[in-house]
């Protein structure tokens, strides 16, 4: 209490970098997450379109005959993980 | 459809309309504090940063106890994303308070305030959390532990807290309480649209974070899928529900 009763205002010369650099902080964490995320985002989007392709390919030449237990395998996992 | 990417496009546009809001109110509506002048703008940001972190760790535990009573691991994430977008809260806000202090006190950090050490103890007692899941390798296992683990951070939380506000040799300034607080009018109400903005943000954050979790589970799917069952390699050692 007494710290900030004897702290006197800064003027807005002074408070002013402190202010922005409060505020550049908050967004400097927010934007990097963002970016991050974003990056595993479109790497992850690539990955599964990828994926679907080459999945849509080899059902096609296998006469959309799928593996045995695949399918099945497939839904346990998603079960098991969410 | 993903579950976790339904309203995300009007909770975005919300986020960032009173985001903006916020801001626009704080630099040009909000007047200037009397004692500690320009400087006490930050107050606007760090306050709900605080905030909303505390309260995303109390949600981490809410959502862990879902998992805990139906086993389902999709609460396994919501408590793992709630508690990992808190950290990040918690580092904004923890780095703001410090240039608040800064300015204000003339230190970047004060050990003898209660209100400080308690809110870095409780981002320490969470920052345990993601090397925990990452120790234990069996997804059963490491789902229950870290359940456990943030029901228990969880209720931590609020008894730091009332600790804190029940102790008498503070130097951190008591703007909000049951009374209303010390806050005038226009001060309170720029206040509470930067506190709904950054708990708008924290939902949004989180919401996009479950949904790229849930598009690497749905990855993984497929590439199993391909591949067969045989020739998946075995889970990789994650700190990420999997």
């Amino acid at each position: 209490m007494t710290l900030i009763a004897s702290a006197p205002a800064l003027p807005l010369h002074t408070a002013g970098p402190y202010v922005a650099a409060a505020y550049i902080v908050f967004l400097a964490v927010i934007l990097i997450y963002v970016a991050i995320m974003a990056q595993r985002l479109v790497r992850n989007q690539r990955e599964l379109a990828q994926l679907r392709r080459e999945l849509e390919e080899r059902d096609r030449t296998a006469g959309g005959a799928v593996p045995a237990g695949s399918a099945e395998s497939s839904e346990r996992e998603v079960t098991h993980q969410l | 459809m993903n579950p976790h990417t339904r309203h995300l496009r009007g909770l975005t546009i919300a986020t960032a309309v009173t985001i903006t809001a916020a801001l626009a109110l704080v630099f040009f509506y909000a007047p200037l504090d009397v004692n500690q002048g320009f400087v006490q703008k930050i107050f606007y940001v760090h306050v709900p940063l605080a905030i909303v972190s505390l309260c995303g760790y109390v949600l981490g535990g809410i959502f862990a106890i879902g998992y805990l009573r139906t086993g389902r691991r999709v609460w396994d994430m919501r408590s793992y994303c709630a508690i990992h977008m808190a950290l990040i809260f918690s580092i904004g806000g923890i780095i703001s308070g410090s240039i608040w202090a800064k300015a204000s006190w003339g230190h970047w950090w004060v050990w003898s305030e209660p209100t400080l050490v308690s809110y870095l103890i409780v981002i320490l007692l969470f920052a345990t959390y993601q090397p925990l899941r990452f120790s234990i390798e069996d997804p059963e296992r490491q789902a229950r532990y870290a359940a456990v683990f943030a029901v228990v951070g969880a209720a931590f939380v609020p008894l730091n807290f009332i600790a804190v506000r029940l102790s008498t040799a503070f130097v951190h300034p008591r703007v909000l309480n049951l009374e209303g607080g010390a806050l005038p009018g226009s001060m309170k109400l720029v206040f509470y649209i930067s506190l709904l903005g950054i708990a708008l943000l924290f939902a949004t954050l989180m919401k996009y974070e479950m949904a790229a979790k849930t598009m690497r589970i749905e990855t993984r799917r497929l590439r199993r899928r391909l591949l067969g069952d045989d020739a998946v390699r075995p889970l990789g050692r994650s700190a990420a529900p999997s």
